[in-house]
């Protein structure tokens, strides 16, 4: 057997073994549950609103999303945002929810090569894409509107 | 009644971010990056605050959101400090989500243990 052979056979076996996701269930828990964070960080926002009318609406939603990170990095810290991510995929990863899980999580998992090689280094290993590509989309943006 | 509108469009927006992780097997990481540049465009196009008022929390929780309140930060700021303001509006706004995220990540990782998986 060549190696080019050998190589197709050995994908062939790998997509086999590969668990497959049943695409409706996980499209819908996604739904579910990316519907239910949305919800949960309205009723955050409308008590904000509630509890200080005066607040401008756009402190509030920074609040708002503040509150959802600070839960988000808790539920991670204690194990429990994994197991809703296993169940949700999406639902749990596109929410600002899934933002605050990805800098939290590796950070736990690479604390034990330090602090500042473990927690500060890996931190960013999802999150430093993330804010690379809103810092310089974002720039642009600005630039094109300095121009029109 | 508008909860039922965030509930679905919250729920809509994710299941895209799930259509995409099943249909091109992408990594979280683009995912996030996708939707950051979908707010950033939906924000520069003048899009997203009619979506945001009728969607409210159901756009606004979302990754896209994030990308949204970049691209107006460094709009209006670009608009009200010239130059300098396309350097700093984007960050400046989104700097209370950015910190909270480091902030809490860091307090969380030193107090609890990584679960073995």
């Amino acid at each position: 057997m060549d190696e080019k052979k050998r190589s197709e056979a050995y994908n062939r076996y790998v997509k086999a073994k590969i668990p497959k996701t049943k695409a409706w269930p996980s499209l819908f828990n996604s739904f579910l549950v990316g519907g239910i964070i949305c919800c949960i960080g309205q009723g955050v926002n409308d008590l904000i609103m509630l509890w200080f009318p005066s607040m401008a609406e756009q402190t509030a939603w920074a609040y708002t999303l503040i509150v959802l990170i600070f839960i988000a990095s808790f539920l991670t810290g204690i194990g429990v945002y994994d197991k809703i991510g296993k169940f949700a995929g999406g639902g749990s990863i596109v929410p600002i929810t899934g933002f605050s899980n990805s800098i939290t999580s590796p950070a736990l998992e690479f604390k034990h090569e330090g602090i500042i090689y473990g927690i500060f280094v890996k931190m960013f290993t999802i999150a430093g894409p993330v804010i690379v590509t809103g810092v310089v989309a974002s720039f642009v943006v600005g630039i094109v509107y300095l121009f029109i | 009644m508008y909860y039922l509108w965030v509930f679905l469009i919250g729920g809509f927006v994710c299941m895209l971010g799930q259509m995409l992780i099943i249909y091109t097997n992408i990594t979280s990481a683009r995912i996030l990056v996708t939707f950051v540049l979908i707010g950033v465009v939906l924000q520069a196009f003048n899009v997203f605050a009619p979506i945001s008022e009728f969607a409210k929390a159901g756009i606004n929780v979302p990754i896209i959101g994030f990308g949204a309140s970049l691209a107006k930060g460094a709009m209006s700021a670009a608009q009200s400090k010239g130059l300098l303001g396309a350097f700093t509006g984007g960050l400046e706004a989104t700097a209370g989500g950015i910190a909270a995220a480091v902030i809490f990540a860091f307090i969380f990782a030193l107090i609890f243990k990584s679960k073995t998986k």
